[in-house]
């Protein structure tokens, strides 16, 4: 029987284990939106194309899934691209469908015609044009397939709008996606000798937990590892949750807004295990002078990365799982004790734990709210963070123990992410107590899918951290730029307010002593609530590595405020 | 250092792009690029030449791998191979010259391809040294016109596979490359 393009699309989407999906109609794509309602799909109607990218986004995030994401033509398609490189930034699997003018009309300049696989190529893992119905099912299969194997990434399907409307045989075997590329092979027994043997006689060891632990599913296996060497643990902020954060050897965040004791205890260790992750300029500072100390074994699935920013004397290419269970084995606890306790050393004289229990002097800063969201939470919670201040502070302050708990923007640092990116999370685990932690300045610029909240009935909570300003740049601004603060003061509206236009539930929160109530009131509501916490305004992040600075040479918080408040 | 890399691609509607558009935005420089049809049918081969430094040739040659229009990538920068460019030079030749013009042609196994009553256009194929040679000797005479392939590359001896062949034969095969002339 023969089917048209369209229904073709959604029975591979169906097949592919698709439930979900986030969108925006148009011209181009309407003959899918059509057959659309005859397949058990739920569609969440965005406000905003680039909001259906981060929702598809942060569904991959929180579940492992393949998230999608689809638009119309030209305008439709344009506006995901934002998502689209946030996606590829940070290896999240997605895939976007956009319908395409005729296949006839291409070229030609038609109405709400654009070259998006043009566009998109250097930020898709790949892309298709589809132009006939018969090459629908092929590239969605395959579309599938790359965006979750190897290191995952956004693949876009343009499909034109007569690929949709024509129809032809449906062979969903003969459209198996071909391996397009072999597994990498299993990592050289020299290599695996090689890193072993740095691994048992390092004193000074650190291992890195990357974004490739959550991607390549290896939490487990890395616990393990931790366990049986006793090696301690740095986190990359995507890292986060890759190990609990109450383990006792996770020593929290590294790089520019990380712990002062894990910045200094890299440039002191004489061995580096990096573990998924990439070396990102936000991590290593300088260069010149990053981890001169240490031997480097670098483990990542995209063989592009190893030597890319530093160079690794032990370099496998793999999937963490099978490089981790193959080492399990071969390794022994060595005694570390000396190492471990100048780590501690180095952690007692750390200034950023010290404003975490801050005695309630009347003002509000952001530290205190991320803290009484953590304990009123139990720490449960997945986390959804847009991009500056609030997000270091969250990084810092909300210890999250599970993995996929922590849904933030890294390797683009997209304002406007976490509010898109929650409500897909969500969409994506229902059961899952979901708050979006966002600045004035990113929630202002997708806010406008509050309707989507309103609309399709989402419960999550909100915090907006508002200090007025658009903080991280100030920040900056107040460090190097001697406090001009060109165009960093926000003329905010009334959050509450304006969430109340949406129907939404809201409260604006000024003390410290309100905020747990608030944050308790807001989990039993059924139903979003927005809270508007008023922090302080001038608030800094620390400490900081300034960006291309050495990574031991961190400015630290001026005057440590030291604990002393039992109700904290 | 110039790189050479021959880079096995499905022949489809904008793989040269995705190619050069890696390249790009990589932040490597093409010194040149050669495409054309091989034995098999659907697969075309390119030959790239970049000018970077040695850290940064196996990066990209891990990044052309990722292409998922890509088979396979070979970098025979510094495998026994053969390298070939061909030009097509048009040089001024009149009465007095064109008989000198011939003989140098002739000292560079060049072929004349085509006689005017004032210019001449000869035909070079060889190393790139080779094709600079003959051109650096015709510069007296008038050069109006040059057009060249730039470098097409192939390994020496059964070191290499077929087009066909999978990734992974061909970095086994890598240390068994034999020299032939």
């Amino acid at each position: 029987m023969k089917r048209t393009g369209a229904a073709i699309l959604w029975e591979c989407l169906v097949r592919e284990g698709v439930t979900d999906i986030f969108g925006y109609p148009g011209g181009a794509i309407l003959p899918a939106y059509d057959a659309m309602l005859d397949f058990p799909i739920r569609h969440i109607l965005v406000r905003h194309e680039q909001g259906a990218t981060h929702m598809a986004d942060g569904y991959a995030r929180a579940t492992g899934k393949v998230g999608v994401a689809i638009a119309t033509s030209g305008p439709g398609a344009t506006n995901m691209v934002t998502g689209i490189a946030t996606a590829m930034m940070d290896s999240s699997p997605i895939v976007c469908i956009t319908g395409q003018v005729g296949s006839r009309l291409i070229g030609s300049d038609a109405f709400q015609e654009t070259d998006i696989t043009g566009i998109t190529l250097p930020i898709t893992k790949h892309n298709y044009l589809v132009t006939r119905a018969d090459d629908v099912a092929p590239a969605v299969r395959e579309a599938f397939h790359i965006a979750r194997s190897g290191r995952p990434g956004p693949v876009l399907v343009d499909i034109t709008k007569d690929a949709q409307q024509t129809s032809c045989e449906f062979d969903w075997e003969a459209a198996a996606p071909r391996p397009h590329r072999p597994e990498p092979p299993p990592p050289g027994k020299a290599a695996t000798v090689n890193a072993l043997e740095l691994i048992r006689s390092a004193r000074k060891p650190l291992i890195f937990a990357g974004h490739g632990i959550l991607l390549g599913d290896a939490s487990e296996e890395l616990r393990a590892f931790v366990d049986r060497t006793g090696i301690p643990v740095a986190m990359t902020l995507l890292g986060i949750g890759a190990l609990p954060a109450s383990h006792p050897l996770n020593l929290g965040m590294m790089g520019m807004h990380g712990e002062a004791w894990v910045n200094t205890a890299i440039q002191e260790a004489d061995l580096l295990i990096a573990l998924g992750m990439r070396f990102d300029d936000r991590v290593t500072g300088n260069l010149k002078t990053y981890a001169r100390n240490a031997k480097k074994i670098h483990v990542d699935i995209d063989a592009a990365e190893i030597n890319k920013n530093v160079v690794a004397d032990v370099g496998i290419v793999g999937d963490l799982q099978t490089v981790l269970r193959a080492w399990l084995p071969e390794l022994r606890r060595t005694d570390l004790s000396d190492w471990l306790a100048r780590i501690n050393e180095l952690k007692g004289d750390s200034a950023v734990r010290d404003i975490q229990n801050l005695p309630d002097n009347g003002r509000l800063y952001a530290a205190h709210v991320i803290h009484d969201l953590w304990r009123t939470t139990g720490g449960e919670a997945i986390v959804v963070t847009d991009v500056g201040q609030h997000q270091m502070w969250e990084a810092q302050y909300y210890h999250h123990d599970r993995p996929r708990s922590l849904i933030t923007s890294g390797g683009l640092g997209t304002m406007g992410f976490a509010l898109p990116a929650a409500i897909g999370a969500k969409v994506g685990r229902p059961d899952a107590e979901v708050w979006v932690v966002v600045g004035d300045g990113g929630f202002q610029m997708t806010m406008a899918e509050l309707a989507t909240i309103a609309q399709e009935q989402i419960d999550i909570n909100i915090a907006i951290i508002n200090n007025g300003y658009l903080g991280m740049v100030r920040q900056w601004q107040e460090f190097f730029y001697e406090r001009r603060y060109a165009a960093t003061p926000l003329l905010n509206p009334d959050f509450a307010k304006l969430a109340g236009a949406f129907g939404i539930r809201a409260e604006t929160i000024r003390t410290r002593a309100a905020v747990v109530p608030a944050a308790k009131a807001a989990r039993k509501y059924r139903g979003t609530v927005l809270l508007d916490f008023r922090v302080e305004q001038e608030d800094t992040v620390y400490p900081m590595v300034p960006a291309g600075a050495d990574l031991h040479n961190m400015i630290r918080r001026p005057n440590p405020i030291v604990e002393t408040a039992e109700s904290a | 250092m110039q790189a050479t890399f021959v880079v096995h691609v499905e022949d489809r509607p904008g793989v040269l792009n995705r190619v050069s558009s890696l390249v790009r935005r990589r932040g490597y420089n093409i010194e040149s690029l050669t495409v054309g049809r091989t034995e098999t049918p659907g697969l075309s081969r390119m030959t790239i030449v970049v000018d970077t430094d040695e850290s940064a040739v196996a990066r990209l040659h891990a990044n052309l791998d990722k292409l998922v229009n890509v088979r396979r990538v070979e970098d025979v920068t510094s495998a026994a191979s053969v390298v070939r460019d061909l030009a097509m030079i048009k040089v001024t030749a009149t009465a007095e010259t064109r008989s000198q013009i011939m003989q140098l042609a002739d000292v560079f196994r060049a072929r004349v391809v085509d006689v005017a009553p004032d210019s001449l256009v000869i035909e070079i194929t060889g190393t790139e040294d080779k094709v600079d040679g003959l051109l650096e000797m015709l510069r007296p005479y008038g050069v109006l016109e040059m057009a060249r392939t730039g470098r097409v590359a192939m390994v020496r001896g059964a070191g290499s596979r077929t087009t066909n062949g999978d990734a992974r034969d061909v970095e086994a095969s890598g240390e068994a490359i034999a020299y032939s002339v």
